[in-house]
């Protein structure tokens, strides 16, 4: 009786996954290999002709190939701002875990305020436009550290908490330096958190959309989501292509997903907790 | 020792990650409050004290914005909440198919929220979209779901929990299987059934799990943009407006001081919200 009330729970499981989860990647993935008249029934039937490699070749190629150098952009902006994001964030979690002093409740005031407060958009351009990084890639890099800074900073800070501070004392005590202490001993230590920070903030930066729409206007099409976005209203007629561009989109979060599954789940928990 | 200590964990290496923080995030932020009192081109401004804050609640197409997003809000948390707690529970039991279904909730979470509002307007269109079609085979006629005025909020929203529960789901998980299992022992021996193990071990003692999803799901409701940018950009008319897209829409449309003072409106209810909300739930944790 057990085992068959079981049975029908994942059986019922299976089929609630099938409608709300699967069906919706089903309906993006035939679409994405129809004609353009076909996809504008807006169906689930199988292509009558499948051309997913015409479409995705013309999606590639629309606009003088600008998905290319949008998926070029996006990769700049994902690797470079989690490289700063990442050694920055260590070495400030480093020293705020390890000191205490008068200072130390600002810091962790102004960190907890950064995961809760909104950023203001336009003072931040202006900003951005003062020291001349407005409408640049660079900028945008600043932003994208700046605001997932408090994130990384807390997950460093709670692992740093497991690493004994005598393993510091018995590198001090032979002579290593602070710069040597940290370079050589702690970031070798804080190497899951980096990974589960790297996965995290590299799906978060490459989805942004606010932020690229904000402060590197001008050119359109500057990140795969600001195309995808402008594709929308590009292409009214063209389903096809609009979800060829989607499922083009969707790999690099699903090969992330494939990887790294266990490590995103652990750093999304963990975040929230700490946070 | 002191000076040794001192000169180990120097703040310089606080200072790179600090002064980027300071200047891309708290100077703005400060500066906000300023600007939202000038009528602003980014090149000068001029003094026009509470005027925009007036407009931002006085014109119709504005404030409508701020109920919207606490509806949102208050919506997206409280589905988010009782789902993830369901599914949760549901994904701690002993099923067979357990990994499976957590990696396909938890999938779409990763996924571009741009292209998830874009699929969803379209399977959500009123006669030819894949949802009315299936309501339509069962006998009902579906809603006009993004062309409703009184529908079109809700419609986002259970957009947006579609593309959310993962999360919670994770944190409830992580949360019920830190419950250390002497207490089913106990519930055991006392003879309860399922509903007991519910009722009184996993609902109060997940409690740091669950302020951890009210915390981190109204919050990103308060401040949400993308979702409803793609789906609906307000409309029809502002009726799916937050304060978030009105905010874009000012910016757009060159009002720099207005969008600003929205920048404002939002942080003050966020923060209103949100950091007493926070001491709030902290404090019940430690009283359990």
């Amino acid at each position: 009786m057990r085992a068959l009330r079981q049975t029908a729970i994942e059986i019922a499981g299976i089929l609630f996954t099938v409608v709300a989860f699967w069906i919706p990647f089903y309906f993006i993935f035939v679409n994405a290999g129809k004609d353009a008249q076909e996809s504008s029934l807006l169906n689930l039937s199988w292509p009558s002709t499948a051309m997913f490699w015409e479409n995705i070749k013309t999606v590639v190629a629309a606009r003088d190939f600008m998905l290319i150098r949008a998926f070029y952009n996006s990769t700049v902006l994902t690797v470079v701002s989690i490289a700063i994001l990442v050694v920055l964030c260590a070495m400030a979690g480093y020293v705020l875990q390890r000191r205490s002093d008068r200072a130390t409740p600002v810091f962790n005031f102004l960190i907890l305020a950064g995961l809760i407060v909104p950023p203001a958009i336009v003072p931040t351009i202006w900003v951005l436009d003062g020291i001349g990084l407005f409408k640049t890639m660079s900028g945008l890099i600043l932003v994208e550290v700046a605001l997932n800074f408090p994130f990384a900073v807390l997950l460093y800070k709670g692992f740093m908490a497991a690493i004994p501070r005598e393993i510091d004392e018995a590198a001090v005590m032979d002579g290593c330096g602070g710069l040597r202490l940290f370079f050589r001993i702690v970031l070798p230590l804080l190497q899951p958190v980096t990974a589960t920070i790297i996965v995290l903030s590299s799906v978060t930066i490459f989805n942004d959309f606010t932020n690229p729409l904000y402060f590197l206007p001008g050119s359109d099409n500057v990140t795969v989501q600001l195309t995808l976005y402008n594709f929308q209203s590009q292409y009214v007629t063209q389903y096809n292509l609009l979800f060829t561009n989607i499922l083009l989109i969707t790999i690099p979060p699903l090969l992330l997903f494939i990887f790294f599954n266990k490590r995103i789940v652990a750093g999304m928990t963990a975040g929230s907790v700490k946070g | 020792m002191n000076r040794i200590f001192k000169r180990t964990y120097s703040y310089w290496f606080l200072l790179p990650a600090a002064l980027i923080y300071f200047v891309i995030f708290i100077l703005p932020t400060a500066m906000s409050f300023f600007f939202s009192l000038t009528r602003w081109t980014l090149i000068e401004w001029e003094f026009i004290g509470f005027e925009n804050f007036v407009t931002f609640f006085r014109e119709q197409s504005l404030n409508i914005g701020f109920k919207n997003t606490l509806v949102y809000a208050v919506v997206t948390c409280g589905l988010k909440v009782i789902l993830g707690l369901l599914l949760g529970v549901l994904l701690t039991s002993k099923l067979r198919t357990r990994n499976y279904l957590r990696s396909v909730i938890f999938f779409p979470t990763l996924v571009s929220t741009i292209a998830v509002g874009i699929a969803f307007s379209m399977m959500m269109h009123p006669s030819q979209g894949i949802i009315n079609t299936a309501l339509a085979a069962i006998g009902i006629t579906g809603p006009d779901w993004l062309g409703d005025t009184r529908l079109t909020l809700l419609s986002v929203a259970l957009v947006d929990v579609w593309k959310g529960v993962g999360v919670a789901t994770v944190i409830y998980i992580a949360g019920i299987m830190s419950i250390p299992s002497e207490y089913y022992e106990a519930l055991q021996i006392d003879g309860g059934n399922g509903w007991r193990k519910f009722w009184n071990i996993i609902l109060p003692l997940s409690r740091p799990a669950t302020n951890s999803v009210i915390i981190l799901a109204f919050i990103g409701g308060l401040r949400s943009f993308d979702l409803v940018w793609a789906m609906t950009k307000g409309g029809p008319g502002f009726t799916t407006d937050l304060i978030a897209s009105i905010i874009y829409k000012q910016y757009q449309g060159g009002f720099y001081g207005l969008a600003t003072a929205g920048n404002v409106i939002l942080f003050l209810v966020v923060s209103a919200l949100a950091f007493p909300l926070y001491a709030y739930l902290n404090r019940k944790e430690v009283d359990l």
